[in-house]
């Protein structure tokens, strides 16, 4: 049967693909960000897994005003790298893994999420960045992912966005659902986006150092009491755009201490003010 | 009975909500036709002509010809919609941000090498904070530039 073996956490800072992309990921400015992430892709390397479901979120890109999915998940083969105004990011198109996908979203949807299902999008810098940090970025000779990923987009853009308890406990069914995937296999749960940041108004550059290392604290030690968090706490310490928290809950309620096993061995932990607007967060924790 | 808005009172920030998505529609969806390049150039040829095709209130259309920011969300605008606005002009989200708040680039930029804007102060409305109304704008970018000598 398939298995969740470990959860990743990362910042999607859009920055950060465009400093990968220009070559600046040795500028001084860059440099302590990057060397964070060093031992992740040497992990990635050792721990490759089958297939990544990654949770992020689209940024007015696949989704505008038209259609706003509180949950998505993308069940096509295929996605393409979305140009988000600056022009696509010069990386691989990201294969799908469309019939795990498909069976997640008839488990999690049978036991009562109500997932939008995605059959065509393009996926944006928050899927990407995430991918080129613990992959590294492919190179012209070797242009692919090291394996397939399952997108799964939440809005965090207009309010009010699904709290962090509901997602936690999507965490618990997304793991019920690979757990009864009967094909074995090593399957990652990303969740990213955050830490604290605010992109607008006269608050905008909000960083809360004592707020994001608590919320790490917790999210290792008692996910239950990170799931707690009102809304209102990560708009009023974090920031409006440090919300985007409540997507590591979905990869957090998917480890096997939440369904009574034991809890996860922390294999990295990092923390970085500030690329661009924003505080940089990042966990790799592993099923033990 | 009225909706719980428990955001109303930080300082210095506008929750993307339903009304303001309802009332930012059309800015909103203008911002994402910028995501093609062919729209791109022809804004760019002519911004008010390609802003006359939607159905935008005028200060909507005004705050984007301004590239004020603060007016474009206080008029239902999201600032990942806006972004595409700041991708066209070729602009980082950092300066984006940053413009924002009265700071110039420098100003900003150095404000997140030293750690970022504290949250104390700014966390409700009548704290003494630097993102409180009483303290706007920040920094010295409204201040007018020097002129030019013989201008």
């Amino acid at each position: 049967m398939a298995r969740i073996t470990a959860s990743v956490y990362t910042s999607h800072v859009p920055a950060i693909g465009a400093a990968i992309d220009l070559g600046k990921t040795t500028e001084a400015y860059w440099q302590p960000l990057f060397k964070g992430y060093e031992f992740s892709k040497q992990w990635m390397k050792d721990n490759k897994p089958d297939v990544i479901f990654l949770v992020y979120n689209d940024h007015a890109t696949a989704f505008s005003l038209d259609m706003i999915p509180t949950f998505a998940i993308g069940t096509a083969d295929s996605y393409q790298p979305a140009d988000e105004g600056w022009g696509p990011r010069p990386v691989p198109v990201v294969q799908g893994h469309a019939e795990l996908a498909a069976h997640i979203a008839q488990s999690v949807i049978q036991q009562d999420f109500d997932l939008t299902i995605v059959n065509k999008m393009d996926v944006d810098h928050g899927l990407t960045v995430p991918l080129s940090l613990m992959c590294g970025q492919p190179t012209a000779e070797d242009f692919h992912w090291p394996c397939p990923v399952i997108p799964f987009a939440v809005n965090v853009v207009q309010y009010p966005v699904p709290s962090g308890q509901r997602c936690f406990n999507l965490g618990q069914a997304i793991r019920k659902a690979v757990e009864s995937y009967d094909e074995d296999l090593n399957v990652q749960i990303w969740g990213t986006g955050g830490m604290s940041h605010q992109l607008q108004g006269p608050r905008a550059g909000l960083i809360n150092r004592e707020f994001d290392n608590a919320f790490l604290d917790k999210l290792i030690a008692d996910p239950a009491a990170a799931a707690a968090i009102p809304h209102i706490d990560y708009v009023r310490e974090a920031g409006s755009e440090g919300i985007e928290l409540v997507m590591w809950l979905i990869a957090r309620g998917a480890m096997s201490d939440v369904a009574g096993g034991k809890p996860p061995k922390t294999v990295h932990r990092f923390y970085h003010v500030p690329a661009s607007n924003t505080a940089v967060g990042h966990l790799i924790l592993e099923n033990s | 009975m009225s909706l719980e808005k428990p955001y109303l009172d930080v300082p210095g920030t506008t929750i993307f909500d339903a009304e303001q998505s309802r009332k930012g529609y059309y800015l909103n969806q203008f911002c994402m036709s910028l995501m093609k390049a062919a729209n791109r150039e022809r804004f760019k040829a002519d911004e008010r002509a390609y802003l006359d095709e939607w159905a935008m209130t005028e200060e909507q259309k005004q705050a984007v010809l301004a590239r004020d920011l603060n007016r474009c969300i206080a008029a239902g605008g999201n600032i990942y919609f806006l972004a595409k606005i700041g991708a066209t002009d070729g602009k980082s989200f950092q300066q984006m941000a940053g413009s924002m708040t009265g700071m110039t680039e420098d100003e900003y930029r150095n404000m997140m090498i030293a750690g970022g804007r504290s949250a104390d102060g700014n966390r409700v409305v009548g704290e003494g904070g630097d993102a409180q109304a009483q303290h706007q704008p920040q920094g010295s970018a409204h201040r007018a530039p020097p002129s030019k000598a013989g201008a």
